[in-house]
Formats: structure tokens, sequence, C-alpha cells
């Protein structure tokens, strides 16, 4: 088992080294100039410099450097926590984050239980009502929850809740007021999914052989479903539920830039406005950190659920 | 003993229960089940009438398709999604359940009538440890909480379950099928119910472990009291253990009676022709090529001393898995070669090397005496033309989006033989070889049965004119009354264009049928092997014992083939492994084995 | 209808398996005129209960078109992505206005008969914009999933077909590129090619290719190992004939599905993109711009913003609609 853990964390590293490579080969090598997308950024106006200001502007941020060479300097002291400077803010990108990261893991640790409870609550709720129209609708529930897009909904909560109703307000980051609307909006799609993945599995699950013999055994629907459907229909869900909560800076984007939110998706929203690569580069590093992180959990957690993957990660 | 054993046959299926007056456990009276289908009702029962009384043991015999599953799952109430009674009662325990609610029903299952299901990898709950499983069953007696797991330990351990305490901590996939088969009969017993149903228990099973699961649950029945319904497709398992066996076709009942009657004096064309295929003489019993007495003709493949290691995925003491150890063989031209194994023998390797899909470790294959061990696929290619292959499975051997004259033309088409008229020509020849009618050739896979489609592949196997066709189970995945209609075209075949067949199968009574000589695979050697010119010492054994009834089968098997009554000798003595009680008649009779030996023709 | 001939020759099968059925004439060792017998009786037929069988498969494949046009809820969609894809090749066909028409007299009014969508603070009438708005959108969109399907279909072919180190290779990237989510991805390629609807379109495909050549390379192994495939092989044809003929046409049923979906994901990351401002610059309003402009007047002209908005969904609910149904259909 310690093998197998060792290993899986090493598998982790890589994917993050590799990760990493990725978005500097996007940020760096792809044709457009990274030198004047980097200095125009910086508010500096290229056909106004001197060829001698510009090397020495270039110099300042090492990019008369192969790219190699610049690659393996920004990996360097990026395992060392350091993201270089803000091209648009003058700090450093840690510090920014470091700033802004509070808000948005705020607004997570609202959203997550929302979102568990509302998919899960939706998905026994399809199981368990008997009446047919009732179960149409929340059959077709989750389905649309998915295809609606987050700033539609922020929006619509906020012109009903808001404006409307004036029950909540509808921007700023003091209280938990003004946390409720963002956190909805921000759980719906994962609800939705979980709700679908969810009753799926229930539908799936009742439908193995092995629930026969449970039934075979005279063991009620009730029980049934609690000792012999629940844990072998979740376990997809586990993994969906990770990746949600590895995404969670990207959820946040758009919530944050409905709600006027100062978290790290304005940042983000911010950054790629004015072509920060250093910035976008820390912000796609710490959410790949995140995802690798939490699904890193979510395998553990699956092999403590799922005696087969457990056995299976033995031998391996 | 000496020929057909008519005598024992009345103490082999005594069928003392039926006159007893005790209330039946289970009564059906004109049953009739249908599925509901897109609006339509499909019905699968027909007026099924079926009683079983306490301390019985019945068994419902039928093919796929016969309706003997849903008649068993009508008994739990747990008929599948779509399943309605469209007509008839059932009563358990003297109680009318016919449509009851679901509360009623779950009151009986359990407790009443337990079930062991069709498939042990499958019936249990995966993510539960054994020993919960069982106590949920033994909890519905009222047991105790705290009781209940070593009630659970009671029920594995009756169900022969070997270190039950260290069983019931483990997880279903820990346990190999035969186990897990335990496991499930456990749960049925647990609860003590007074019908056991078991449907199709051990098909998923090898055959030594199957024969030892039943004869197990027939004594647990048999010391209990239960009464016992056993589900199968196989005359022989309920001929060998049931007081009265109950033949089921397409939804009705056919035929039932005592095992004696339905096995010497059958009534109907039906159960005669059960009877007749495979699973009568399946698994069990000599091996006599039918055509053993060919004269030689020239091989055309060899195999010389082949083996083969398979490297395993790393962990474990052993690196490497010896599917083959030392395998020769050879196909002579215009003659069938059987190679039979139960599965994991390596059968299906052999085929596969004797095919070049797959490189032996060690040894050669010949053909018509060139090497072509090593060949790569270009090298390959044109020998390919004169050996050709049949698959196992219809179902996914022929590509869904292909029509049968494109499916059949393909080879044809790969080898740039002939133009479009000729091919087409040449499609219709087959499909007229094959049987089918010529416009067929426009119809896709689906819309063709599965006899139809392997009628199809053989027919594009047959396209390039080959030497050699490679049968791997080309019957097994069909019904039993198909199969036959598929040996007689694979034996019609041979006997018009001379090729000659490997025939794989773990069959023997199939490849009997077909084969001018047999060769057994176990554990990756050639452990026997007869027929024609290679048996010099006489036809060797291969299972050692037959039950009584399944001997008789057997024996009739063999008169009806025109077999002299003279040649067919048997030999009984007792089970190594007794099953049944030898103080009662019935356990004498169940571990009475007997040998049937097929003298040389004088 | 087709089912009519298939019922006479399940028909023919009962008569004949009574022939079959006789054990003299089923025996296969019993003499050839025997087997002749039985082979002429059943004319390459089976058992009746099969033949039934048959009869009803062939019945649900020959309708399966049928079954989709017996869904309301499918149809409905499909008529108004086809709505949706034609206005945004034509719009001209359902709006006489054209989107950057100024009437000052008409600033945002509600929506009427004159103008569905209402019009904005310019008076400009905002189904014509919302019309046109699918122009940019949808193009972009099917640009973003044409782009994913080539590239995923490469990728997925390549490493299903090859295996071995091919397969660990290029499996590695699409994990990785998986770590990153689709939309942060997109965003970092938005940062380094810059704004626009080519480098949002080209963004989004990078984001969902990677999906696609899961399933491809999925799709691939599974119909690989499909015993047809080896009868081919071992019928002489080549791997170029194997993927063609049998792989690829085989496979194409989920990627399909996959396609149909993320077309509707691709609406959605490229409105979110444009909403988030990385899209054309105005005057040109894709959906998610018109959506960002409308909010600024969200308290007093509440549909600026949620009627896009709500068009945005219906399209991509519709896309999904139509994707579960393709999947249930093809099961």
């Amino acid at each position: 088992m310690t093998r197998y853990l060792a290993g899986r964390f090493a598998q982790a590293l890589l994917v993050l080294w590799a990760a990493y490579t990725v978005v500097f080969v996007i940020l760096h090598v792809l044709p457009s100039d990274p030198i004047t997308l980097q200095l125009s950024a910086g508010g500096a106006d290229i056909s106004q410099l001197t060829p001698a200001a510009l090397h020495d502007l270039k110099d300042r941020y090492g990019l008369n450097n192969p790219v190699l060479v610049q690659y393996v300097h920004s990996l360097w002291h990026a395992l060392h926590g350091d993201f270089g400077m803000s091209l648009t803010q003058n700090v450093t990108v840690g510090s920014l984050i470091a700033d802004k990261l509070p808000s948005t893991l705020e607004l997570t640790a609202v959203a997550l239980p929302l979102m568990l409870g509302g998919g899960v609550g939706l998905a026994y709720l399809a199981v368990f009502v008997r009446w047919r129209p009732a179960r149409t609708v929340l059959a077709r529930l989750p389905a649309v929850g998915v295809s609606l897009p987050q700033f539609f909904v922020g929006l619509l909560l906020i012109q009903v809740f808001s404006f409307s109703l004036t029950w909540l307000p509808a921007t700023g980051s003091d209280g938990w007021r003004s946390l409720v609307l963002p956190a909805v909006t921000m759980s719906l799609i994962g609800a939705a999914m979980l709700a679908q993945l969810l009753t799926r599995g229930f539908d799936d699950t009742w439908r193995e052989p092995y629930i026969v013999t449970a039934q075979a055994k005279g063991l009620s629907r009730r029980t049934v479903q609690r000792r012999h459907v629940l844990r072998n229909a979740c376990l997809p869900a586990l993994t969906l539920l990770g990746i949600m909560l590895g995404y969670t800076v990207t959820n946040s984007i758009v919530v944050e830039a409905v709600f006027s939110r100062n978290g790290l998706g304005q940042l983000t929203q911010q950054a790629v406005l004015g072509q920060d690569v250093p910035v976008v580069q820390a912000i796609v590093l710490i959410t790949a950190a995140g995802f690798v992180l939490v699904n890193l959990l979510v395998d553990l957690l699956y092999s403590l659920l799922d005696p087969r993957v457990a056995s299976a990660a033995g031998a391996g | 003993m000496s020929t057909p054993p008519t005598a024992a046959a009345a103490d082999a299926g005594t069928p003392g229960p039926t006159t007893s007056t005790s209330p039946p456990v289970v009564a059906l009276a004109g049953l009739s089940v249908a599925y509901r289908q897109g609006g339509q009702l499909r019905p699968a029962v027909e007026g099924v009438d079926l009683a079983v009384t306490p301390g019985e043991t019945v068994a419902v015999v039928g093919e796929s398709g016969s309706g003997k599953t849903t008649t068993a799952s009508a008994i739990l109430g747990l008929l599948p999604a779509g399943g309605v009674v469209t007509a008839g009662r059932i009563e358990i325990a003297g109680t009318e359940v016919t449509g009851a609610p679901e509360r009623v029903w779950r009151a009986l299952r359990g407790t009443v009538v337990g079930l062991v299901p069709q498939d042990p990898m499958v019936g249990l709950n995966p993510t539960m440890r054994i020993g919960p499983q069982v106590a949920e069953a033994v909890r519905r007696r009222g047991v105790d909480r705290r009781l209940a797991p070593v009630q659970a330990l009671e029920a594995l351990e009756r169900a022969g379950v070997d270190e039950a305490a260290l069983r019931a901590r483990q997880y279903p996939h820990e346990l190999s099928g035969g186990l897990r088969q335990r496991v499930l009969i456990a749960i049925a017993i647990a609860g003590r119910p007074r019908l056991i149903v078991a449907d199709e228990p051990t098909s998923a099973l090898d055959v030594t472990v199957q024969r030892r699961i039943l004869d197990h649950l027939a004594g647990l029945v048999a010391d209990s009291g239960t009464a016992l319904l056993i589900i199968t497709h196989d005359l022989g398992i309920a001929a060998d253990r049931a007081d009265r066996v109950i033949v089921m076709r397409r939804g009705r009942v056919v035929e039932q009676g005592a095992p004696a009657d339905i096995l010497l004096r059958p009534r109907e064309a039906y159960t005669r022709h059960l009877l007749d295929v495979a699973p009568a003489l399946s698994h069990a019993g000599r091996v006599v090529p039918a055509r053993a007495e060919a004269p030689p003709a020239p091989e055309v493949l060899r195999l010389d001393g082949i083996g083969k290691d398979f490297r395993l995925p790393r962990g474990g003491a052993e690196r490497t898995l010896r599917a083959l150890d030392d395998v020769s063989l050879t196909v002579r031209a215009g003659q069938t070669l059987g190679l039979v194994g139960e599965s994991g023998s390596g059968k299906t390797t052999a085929l596969r090397i004797a095919m070049g899909l797959e490189q032996p470790t060690r040894g050669r294959v010949l053909l018509d005496g060139t090497d072509i061990t090593g060949a790569g696929w270009s090298t390959l290619r044109p020998l390919r033309r004169r050996f050709q292959l049949v698959h196992q499975n219809p179902y996914s051997s022929l590509d869904p989006r292909f029509s049968v004259a494109r499916s059949i033309a393909e080879p044809l088409v790969s080898y740039r033989i002939g133009d479009r008229a000729s091919r087409a020509a040449r499609v219709r020849e087959l499909l007229d070889q094959v049987a089918l009618p010529a416009a067929y050739a426009t119809r896709r896979p689906t819309e063709l049965s599965g006899g139809q489609r392997q009628r199809v592949a053989i027919a594009r196997a047959l396209a390039l004119a080959p030497e050699l066709v490679f049968l791997d189970e080309p019957v097994s995945a069909l019904d039993v009354s198909v199969q036959d209609q598929i040996l007689a075209l694979l034996l019609r075949l041979q006997n018009d264009l001379g090729i000659g067949y490997l025939f794989i199968s773990h069959d023997l009574a199939v490849v009997a049928q077909l084969a001018h000589s047999v060769a057994v695979l176990r554990g990756g050697n050639v452990t026997v092997l007869v027929g024609g010119y290679t048996d010099t010492t006489g036809p060797a054994r291969v299972n050692q014992a037959l039950s009584l009834s399944r001997a008789q089968a057997v024996a009739g098997y063999l008169l009806r083939q025109g077999v002299p009554a003279a040649r067919v000798r048997a030999a009984g003595f007792g089970s190594a492994e007794p099953a049944g009680d030898n103080r009662t008649a019935r356990g004498r009779a169940a571990n009475r084995r007997i040998e049937i030996t097929l003298a040389p023709p004088a | 209808m087709p089912d009519k001939p298939v019922f006479a020759t399940a028909t023919r099968d009962r008569a004949s398996t009574t022939v079959a059925a006789d054990p003299v004439a089923a025996s296969p060792l019993a003499c050839a005129a025997a087997v002749i017998s039985a082979e002429v009786g059943l004319i390459g037929s089976d058992a009746a209960g099969e033949g039934a069988a048959v009869a009803r498969r062939r019945l649900a494949a020959g309708t399966r078109t049928g079954r989709l046009a017996r869904r309301p809820g499918f149809v409905l969609a499909a008529l108004f992505v086809a709505f949706v894809t034609l206005s945004a090749l034509v719009p001209s066909l359902f709006t006489a206005r054209a989107p950057s028409e100024t009437s000052p007299t008409e600033k945002l009014r509600g929506p009427s008969t004159a103008h569905l969508f209402g019009t904005d603070e310019l008076g400009r009438d905002m189904f014509s914009r919302v019309l046109h708005g699918s122009t940019l959108t949808i193009k972009a969109a099917g640009g973003a999933v044409l782009i994913a399907v080539i590239a995923g279909l490469a990728i997925g072919v390549l490493a299903g077909f090859f295996g071995g180190w091919v397969d660990s290779l290029l499996m590695r990237v699409v994990d990785v590129m998986l770590a990153i989510p689709i939309l942060l991805m997109a965003m970092t390629i938005v940062t380094a090619l810059g704004f626009g609807l080519l480098p949002m379109a080209i963004a989004v495909a990078v984001g969902i290719a990677p999906g696609f050549a899961r399933t491809t390379r999925a799709e691939v192994l599974r119909v690989r190992s499909q015993a047809y495939v080896e009868a081919a092989r071992t019928g002489g044809a080549s791997w170029g004939r194997v993927l063609l003929r049998h792989v690829l046409p085989n496979s194409w049923g989920p990627v399909g599905v996959l396609a149909v979906l993320d077309f509707g994901a691709a609406v959605l990351l490229i409105s979110s993109l444009s909403f988030l401002g990385f899209g054309t610059p105005p005057p040109a309003a894709e959906w998610g711009t018109l959506i960002s402009a409308g909010r600024n007047y969200l308290i007093t002209s509440p549909w600026l913003a949620l009627l896009p908005g709500l068009f945005v969904g219906l399209v991509v609910f519709s896309l999904n609609h139509i994707a579960r149904s393709l999947e249930e259909v093809q099961r």
C-alpha cells in the first residue's frame, strides 16, 4: 500500500510538472510574440522605444535569454514558491494570490455543501418520489441545470432576489448575506451534474444482479437502497466531486465577475485582460496543483470505499 | 454390470414424495407471464401448472427462452421490469400471492422461499464483506443483531465454505467462483426457507466445481427437508438430482415425470431431442470419435512441441504463466482434429499460435512441412488464404455495418480476387453451400439469428476455398437445437469440399460427433489423444465416472446412434467423493458411479 | 413495411423446426440423406423463437429514426437547433432589422411584437442582435468542435490503434491537458493569442480535444478487440483496410454523440469567454458580449441581459437533449 501511495504521489508530481510545462509552452513559444505581449501589457509602447531601451527592458524580464533558460529559470523559482512580478501591478504574483485566495476559498466553502446537498437530495427524491409527474420533473431538472450558463443564473438571481425582492445584496464581499447568491450560482452546475450522475448510478445499481440477491433475502426497498445501492452508486460521484473541487478557481471566474467579488477568479479575468503572463501562469499552476491534490485524495478515498480497488492497489 | 442397467433405473428416480398429502410449498396454476415491450405484451410463460411439495426436488429444464427463469422469478415475486402476471395464480405456503403488494412478498422472501441466483460472479455486493451479507439473511428470522454473525458463520459452514470465519471477513472479489456460489447458497439457507429456488445455479462455473456444488446443495436440502426447485438447461443435471423433471419449451410445459421415465422413455419429440443434443453427454463420459476409422490422409498442419509462456503484470512470485507446456498436434487433409479442454486449458492459445496470431515461446508450427513459426503478417498473408477461422461468438464476429454479402466477400476483396460480378456469384454460391437463401445477401447481422450468423461466418471462412478451417467453439454460443444444425452443416461441408478442421471445444460430446481424432488439453499439455491411427493404446478414460442416470443417458445415446449393444459395456463402482447420504436409497443411488466403455468392434 | 417478409420467414421457421426437432433428422450422426432433408427443411434458419426475436430486432433497427421522430422533446430540440443554425448562416431570414440600426425614439423598450427581445440603450433591436450574434458564436463553436474532432480523432486513433509506447505517451499528454480545467486552458491560450473569434475557437478546441481523444481511443480499442476485426485480419485484410472499413465506421457512434454534447459545451464556453470580455470588440456582439453589456441595465431593463441568456441556455439544453436522445437510441 505504501508503494502504491508513493507511486500515486510521484505520478501527481509528474502531472503537475507537465502541466506547468504545457502552460509555459503555450505562453512563451506560441507564434504570438511574448516580448511584445509582456511589454505592451507592462504599459510600454514599443514603437516609442529605442532599440537600446527595448533591450534593457527585455533584460529586466530575462527575455533575452534562450527560451529553455527562461523555462528552467521560471521552473526553479516556481519550485521555491516565487512566481515573479506581476506585469500590470507592481507587486509579486505570490502576494497578489495570497491576497485574493481567502475570498474565493470562503465562497467555495459555502458552495460545496450546497452542491452536495442539492445533488444528493435531488437524486434521492428522484428515486423515492412515486408520483409520476413529479418524478418526470425531477428527472429533467438536472439536465436544465447543466445547460444554463452560469452568468445567466447569476444575473437572474440578482434580478429576482436583489432587485425585485431586495432580500440579498447583489454585489460586494462583506458578510454572509453577500455570499448567498454567488454560492448558490456556483453550486448549481455541480449539483445538477451530481444529481444526474447519482440518479443514473442508482438506476444502474438497482439493475445489478446482487440487488436481486438482496431482495430475495426479504429486505425492504429502503434497506436495499441504504445497504447495497448507495455505496456502489456513490463511487462515480466521488470522482465528479473531486473534479468540481479541483475546478474551484475556474468556477469562481464567472461567478466573481457577475457578483463583482474580489477573489482569485476576478484576478484571473483581469490578468488575462491585461495579458499578465506571470499571473496567468501562476494561477494555472495553482489550479492544476489543487486538481491533482484533490484527485489524489479521491483515489485514496476510493480505495477505502471500494475493496476491489484496494486489493488491486495492494498487488500493483 | 452389463449393458443398459435398466433395473437400476427404477431406484434412481424414486418418485416417492409425489404421493404425499402435505400441501405444496408453491403451487402455480395456469400461470402466464408477459413482458411489456413498446406498448405490447410479449408472452414469456403460458399456462404453467407446477407444484412443489415439502422436501421434494423438482427440476425445470429448458433452453434459453423457454420461460424457466421467468417462472422462477415469478415464484419470488421478483419479475424484471416490465414483467406482469397476465393469468393464473401463484400460491405460496397455502396463501394466494398473485398481484400481492410488495409488503406481502417481502415477508415470504428469504424465510419461505429462498433463491440461489444464476451467476455467482455478480450475485454478491462487491463492496460489502461476506459475513454481513449472510447475516442480513439470518436477521430475517428475527435473530438478534449480536447473534446474527455467529449464525451467519454456521450457515457458511453448512454451505460448505471452508474457514468460514476468515471468509466472512473477506470481500466477494477475493473468493473463487465456486466459493461465491457457496456463499450464495449460505444466504439462501440462512433464512431457513421451506423452498429454495436454484436458478441455473452453476452454469457459470467449471464442470467439476459445478457437480460438487450441486451435490452439496442436494445433500443440504435432503437433510433439512427443504424443497428444491432447480432451474437448468442441462437435462443431465436435472435427471441426476430431481424427484421430478419438468421440461419447458417456449413458455409451456412440454412434459413432466420421474427422471428415469424422462431419460429412458421420453414421450415428446422435444424431450428426446434435448436428450440427444450435447448436454446429456457433455463434460463426462467417454470420448469416442465418431469417425475414428477413417483412412490416414496427408498432414496439413503440425504443431511440434509448442510451448507458450505469458509474462504476468509485475508483482507476484511467478513472473510468467505457462499457458502451453509441450503440445504436439497434427491436422490432416479433409479430416477433423478435435481439441478439447476446459476454460484455461490453453486450447485458445494453441489455436492462436496455429493461426500465427500469437508467437510460441518454444516449438514449431509447420504448414505443409514448411516452418511458419515467427513469420510476419506479410509473409504469412499469402498462406492465410489456405487456412481460415470461424469464431466462437457469431454475435461479434460479423461487422454490424456490413451486409451479409459484403461480409462474405471481404476476404475476396482483401486478396483482390475477381471483379464485382464474379464476387457476387461466389457469394451466391457460398450462401447456397451454407443453406441460406440468396435473398439474405442484403441483410445485416442484426436481422439474423445466431445460427444464421454462424452460417454467414462459415461462408466467409470458405470464400477463399481454404484447405483448413479453424473452428473456435463454433457452436457454444448457440442454443442446443441450433448447435446440431450447424454441426450437421460442418459435417456436410467437409464431405463435399474435403476441408480439414481443427475443432476447438470444451464439450467432448460436440467434438466426438465430428472428429476423426481427439486431443484433450489439460494444464497446457495434451493428456489424451485418441482416434484414428494415433490411437494405439485404445480409447482412454477422460472422466472417470458418471452418475447412474447420466450413464443411462450415455448408454441410451450410443444405442440410438446405432452402436451395437454388444460394444457398450458398463461397470459400476462407488463414488470417491460421496455426495448423498448412504443411509437412504436416494443417497445411495446418487453415490453410485458407472463407467461406460465402448469395446472395439469385433 | 419492411417487417412483413420477416414475419413470413418466422412462420416458415416454425414449420421447419418441427422437422428439425425430430431426433433422427436432427442427429448429426444420422445418415447423410437425413442431414440433407433437415437442411432443406430449414433453409438456413433456426429455431422459431429465434426467428421471432430477429423480427423484433429488425423492427427496432428499421425504426431507429422513427423512434427519434416519435420523441416530441427530440423533435422540438432539433427544430430549435436547426433554426439557430439557419439564423447563424442567414440571419436576415428571420429578422428584417439590421443589428446596428439605432432608433433614438425606441430606447430600452421591453419585449413586444415589434421587438421580440426588446431594444437596448441605443434603440437597437435585441432579437436581431441575438440572431446576428449567433453567426459569430455558432461559427466559433462549430470551428472549435471541428478542430477538436479532427485533433481528438487523430490522437485517439493513433493511440488506440498502435498501442504500446505511442498510446502511453499520447494518453499521458491527454491526462495532463485534462488536469487543467477547460475554461482556464482556454483563457491561457487567449492570453497568448490575443482576443477575438479565432483565438477563442482555438482555445476552446484545445480545451475539448483531450476528451475526444479519450473517447475515440476507448472506442477504437473496443472495436479493435471485436471478433470481426480479427476475422477481417485472418481473411487477409491489411490494418489500413481494417481501420477504414471496420474500426472508424463502428467507432463513430459515441464520438458523434460527444461531438453534439461538446458543441453545447463550446457554445457555453465561448459565451463565457466573451462575457468576460475576451471576444470580438464592439459593435460586433456575440451572445456573451450582449449579456455582459445588458447587465448594466439589469435594474431597469432586465430583458437586455436575461433574454439572450435564456436563449443561450435553450441552445445548450437542446444540444444536450439531442445528444442524450442519440445515445439512448444507439444503446
